[in-house]
């Protein structure tokens, strides 16, 4: 472990150890002195941020880990195969703080366990809390051959080999339920919601663009942490994601477009009201800019404008997420919701958390390993190839 | 098969006394939040309100649907549909998910914001007394006869009747017979409901059913999801190792 290098003070250190101090102390004020004094949160608008931001949006950046797991190790695409671990490693720490944040919004949270033995099939939020349970499990599980390779733990890591693919197809199974049923969690509000958002499949919009934004997030971290460690980046590769990213773009977009169509709401378009001007937003920063851009081989194979795309499908993402938790329910609530500093600051520290975290653990463990050009291939990863072609 | 019990509000009937706002503060333990009965909402110390419209009345405080949004969305089953009728809370299972809130049409449950350890808070119907044999407080407290307690037929007939025999005196609507399912308690008016601030926009399907359609769908979801990974990985493999295999031979 570099450890010397850990307590050396650096402009963006000291920014997270300030984000994450702020955090601390909201966490602190949040359950000293409850929710109404820490949120914005009422009567009216129960739902904010930190169900939003940190439990939609967390979730559905961690889909890169089984978007990837399903096109290497399913599809047996070989050349994904790299990107599988820092993607399974982001879904980890995503879960993980997605978790966290529950926590906080919780009003008693301490009551969680009651979640694993009072059993109510109707509720989709059963469904959620089993997903996040069971798919956390697995991540770790996934992830876990990183550790024991680190470690030269070489007999466990022949049994997790083993039992991999029926562990990653286990995975993908729960991340498909659970990416979708963040959807269906809003089902059960026909009428407070706006029209333009509100759909019977809302469950299958929650997942096309789950797929896209995942496989974002995964040319993100490798654009980010390529630039933190100098490491080379394999950019024809990461073309290819971009071009995978761009389909489910166009997919997700027509399928949406048909369903508002189909529900006769495309007059909803042309009124002139805030939900209308948020969703043209959306579906510019999310859709238009990255398709445009993506759709273009000189744009998708530079570095430069295969991040900025990756940056545009996460930023429409965030804003999807958003559009639909909070201002399509802003309207019928007749209250309009802006997070507190506490919210925000918690919602912050999470955030960084998970960057410091990823950081910190690329560093010290193989997660790029098999990333880097021109770095001699590690010997675990030949082991692993006789493994599988037994 | 026990007789469910119900309530019916005849707004024509009140007279904005209050009385069943305080007989339900002192029923329920609430702290008084408001001298002016007419002047409160719902909160989490107060079940009932009694509020003024012009020169009309109305009470709002929970329906007891028949089929409650709030009980299918609850995680953990902490509010249920009892078998006489009353939707109950129970705070030691409850996560404090809020999902209640979110999701019930009539936007009745309110929430202990301030309180470290908070409930979910709304009408019960006096279960306690209805379990009993008795009338919710707040009928029992009622000087006109405006809320009416009894069995859930029995209203539903009785307002069938006064909309029938008065059609002058009533806009023609039973509110509660059919929104999002029907409810326990049903509501008489002069005039439309949105004037007296209801949910106008209410489907008469149950709620819980617009997720039931999804959720149902879920076994053959996974069922569908397996053998198609399973299949595609196998097919993918042997492809691999075909293609290794060609190559080694040609390499021999």
């Amino acid at each position: 472990m570099k450890t010397e290098s850990i307590f050396k003070l650096t402009f963006w250190k000291a920014v997270a150890i300030i984000l994450i101090a702020a955090g601390l102390y909201s966490v602190v004020f949040r359950f000293a002195f409850g929710l109404g004094a820490a949120t914005n949160l009422n009567d009216a608008f129960p739902w904010g941020i930190w169900i939003g931001f940190d439990i939609l949006c967390g979730v559905g950046l961690a889909a890169g880990g089984f978007t990837i797991c399903a096109v290497a190790h399913i599809f047996n695409i070989k050349k994904f195969e790299p990107l599988a671990r820092p993607a399974v490693l982001t879904a980890f720490l995503g879960y993980i703080l997605v978790v966290c944040g529950l926590l906080a919004d919780l009003g008693k949270p301490w009551h969680l366990f009651n979640a694993i033995v009072m059993w109510n099939f109707h509720s989709v939020m059963f469904e959620v809390a089993w997903c996040v349970m069971l798919y956390t499990t697995v991540l770790f599980l996934e992830f876990a051959p990183v550790i024991l390779e680190r470690f030269r733990l070489n007999k466990l890591l022949m049994i997790m080999r083993r039992v991999s693919i029926p562990i990653m197809m286990l995975g993908i199974l729960l991340s498909t339920l659970h990416q979708s049923s963040l959807g269906s969690l809003f089902l059960i509000v026909p009428t407070k919601m706006y029209p333009l958002w509100y759909s019977p499949i809302l469950p299958v919009h929650f997942y096309l663009s789950a797929i896209g934004t995942g496989l974002a997030m995964v040319i993100f971290e490798a654009y980010t942490s390529a630039r933190a460690f100098n490491h080379g980046l394999k950019l024809e590769l990461l073309s290819s994601v971009g071009k995978i990213s761009n389909v489910m773009l166009i997919i997700a977009v027509a399928v949406r477009f048909i369903d508002l169509a189909i529900l006769n709401k495309l007059n909803y378009l042309l009124i002139s009201s805030s939900e209308t001007y948020m969703f043209y937003l959306e579906l510019f920063i999310g859709t238009v800019v990255p398709v445009y851009l993506l759709s273009q081989k000189k744009f998708r194979e530079s570095r430069k404008w295969l991040y900025i795309s990756a940056l545009f499908v996460i930023g429409g993402f965030l804003l999807n997420r958003i559009n639909v938790s909070i201002t399509s329910l802003t309207g019928s609530a007749n209250y309009n919701y802006f997070p507190s500093v506490y919210e925000i600051s918690i919602t912050l520290m999470l955030v960084t958390i998970g960057m410091v975290a990823f950081r910190l653990i690329t560093q010290n463990f193989p997660v790029f390993e098999e990333l880097h050009e021109g770095e001699e291939e590690s010997e675990a990863l030949h082991g692993r190839e006789a493994i599988l072609s037994e | 098969m026990v007789k469910q019990k119900g309530i019916l509000y005849d707004s024509t009937m009140c007279v904005g006394c209050g009385e069943c706002y305080n007989a339900c503060k002192a029923q329920n333990k609430l702290a008084k939040t408001n001298s002016d009965p007419l002047r409160d909402h719902l909160s989490a110390e107060t079940y009932t309100v009694v509020e003024q419209y012009d020169d009309k009345y109305t009470r709002k405080m929970c329906m007891h649907c028949q089929s409650p949004t709030c009980a299918s969305v609850c995680p953990v089953g902490a509010i249920v549909k009892t078998e006489l009728g009353p939707v109950t809370y129970d705070p030691n299972k409850c996560l404090g998910c809020r999902y209640c809130m979110q999701a019930c049409p009539h936007r009745i449950p309110r929430y202990e914001w301030s309180s470290r350890d908070p409930r979910i808070r709304k009408c019960i119907m006096c279960y306690d007394r209805v379990k009993n044999g008795q009338p919710t407080a707040c009928s029992e407290a009622c000087p006109t006869g405006a809320t009416l307690f009894g069995d859930l037929d029995d209203l539903k007939a009785e307002a069938k009747r006064r909309l029938k025999e008065n059609p002058d005196t009533y806009y023609q609507h039973i509110y509660g017979l059919e929104e999002a399912g029907g409810s326990n308690v049903l509501i008489l008016a002069s005039v439309p409901f949105e004037k007296l601030g209801f949910a106008a926009n209410l489907p008469k399907e149950a709620l819980p059913n617009y997720t039931g359609r999804v959720l149902e769908k879920l076994p053959g979801v996974v069922g569908v999801g397996a053998a198609f990974l399973t299949g595609m990985y196998w097919l993918t493999d042997r492809k691999n190792k075909i293609a290794k295999e060609k190559q080694q031979e040609g390499k021999k």
